[in-house]
């Protein structure tokens, strides 16, 4: 059971430190969460600059860039999302070892942004793959990337070990595998997946 | 034996072994005991960039190759032998030297028969 917040200041004051087994597994977390290597687009220019000296990601834990998904956290979906490319970024996300998180950078990723009528263009990453941040922008500056990061770590925080808010790792039920679209006849199929993107109804 | 000399040095070594193994056996553990198993046939694929990989990553060995490791043996074993050789120099009578120094002639043979047969120049 977790201590109160004033009883923790005071013994802090008097040099004892109380902690929880939950806070230290989520602060161990949420303060190395590596990033795939993972740009498609104009946004992608954003995040590697985010990541150069001027405005450093790696103070805040994203330390390097992994090429491979197996030893990521993080993967930021950078850019606009094609249709061709939409399979192979959810069987990167599938490959992926949990727990694993998904930023979706700028309009393109959350909605096809200014892409949107394009015949192959995918409107939003999140008709397959359930995205934890949304940062709007065209592209988001990298102060908005790292204030997305920055809200993924709060996001890690406030997870708890047990019960019904578990996160999706350690919850054996929670679905692991995310069905891969195929290229159909002139659309992906399935055109989205219905347990993460609920369809839109439209009220008249 | 806490006057021993080499006791610090023992505490500090066993402390750097934990503050490396503790970490990994923590991890080790809660993925154990913890944290469900959550395998499934895409996890466990083979990474290809996000592509479907076809055929098999086996491809022939070349055995143009067995030469180098041949020579390399050699070389190695030679080395292994000559380094206690050249410990205990200072302390040996001449039959040691003769008979290291026909070992050693004779893998210069093994050097000029690989050198003739034209191994040591690329392509």
């Amino acid at each position: 059971m977790a201590v109160d917040q004033q009883l923790k200041i005071e013994l802090g004051k008097q040099g004892v430190f109380v902690t929880t087994i939950e806070e230290l597994y989520n602060w161990g977390r949420k303060n190395s969460v590596w990033p795939m290597q993972f740009g498609l687009a104009c946004c992608a220019i954003e995040m590697i600059a985010t990541t150069m000296a001027r405005y450093d990601l790696a103070r805040f834990g994203a330390e390097v860039f992994r090429p491979s998904p197996r030893q990521a956290d993080l993967m930021i979906i950078s850019g606009t999302v094609t249709k061709k490319m939409a399979p192979q970024v959810v069987r990167l996300y599938n490959q992926m070892a949990e727990p694993r998180y998904v930023i979706a950078m700028g309009a393109c990723a959350i909605s096809g942004g200014p892409f949107k009528q394009g015949y192959n263009v995918l409107k939003g990453i999140d008709r397959y793959i359930p995205v934890d941040v949304h940062i709007p922008g065209c592209p988001p500056r990298p102060e908005a990337l790292i204030q997305a990061f920055m809200t993924l770590q709060k996001k890690i925080d406030g997870q708890p070990l047990t019960g019904e808010k578990r996160p999706r790792h350690l919850n054996p039920e929670a679905q692991g595998e995310f069905p891969v679209p195929e290229q159909g006849a002139h659309d992906l199929e399935p055109t989205s997946n219905s347990g993460v993107w609920p369809i839109p109804v439209i009220i008249r | 034996m806490a006057s021993n000399p080499y006791f610090s040095l023992v505490v500090l070594f066993l402390a750097a072994l934990g503050f490396g193994l503790a970490p990994l056996g923590m991890a080790w553990l809660w993925a154990r005991v913890f944290s469900p198993a959550k395998p499934n046939p895409i996890k466990n694929a083979i990474y290809e960039c996000g592509l479907v990989s076809k055929g098999d990553a086996w491809v022939q060995f070349r055995s143009a190759y067995y030469l180098y490791a041949i020579i390399f043996l050699i070389f190695d074993v030679e080395a292994v032998f000559l380094l206690p050789f050249a410990v205990a120099f200072t302390g040996l009578g001449v039959a040691a030297c003769v008979s290291m120094l026909i070992f050693v002639l004779m893998l210069i043979e093994g050097l000029a028969w690989a050198w003739a047969k034209g191994v040591l120049t690329w392509a």
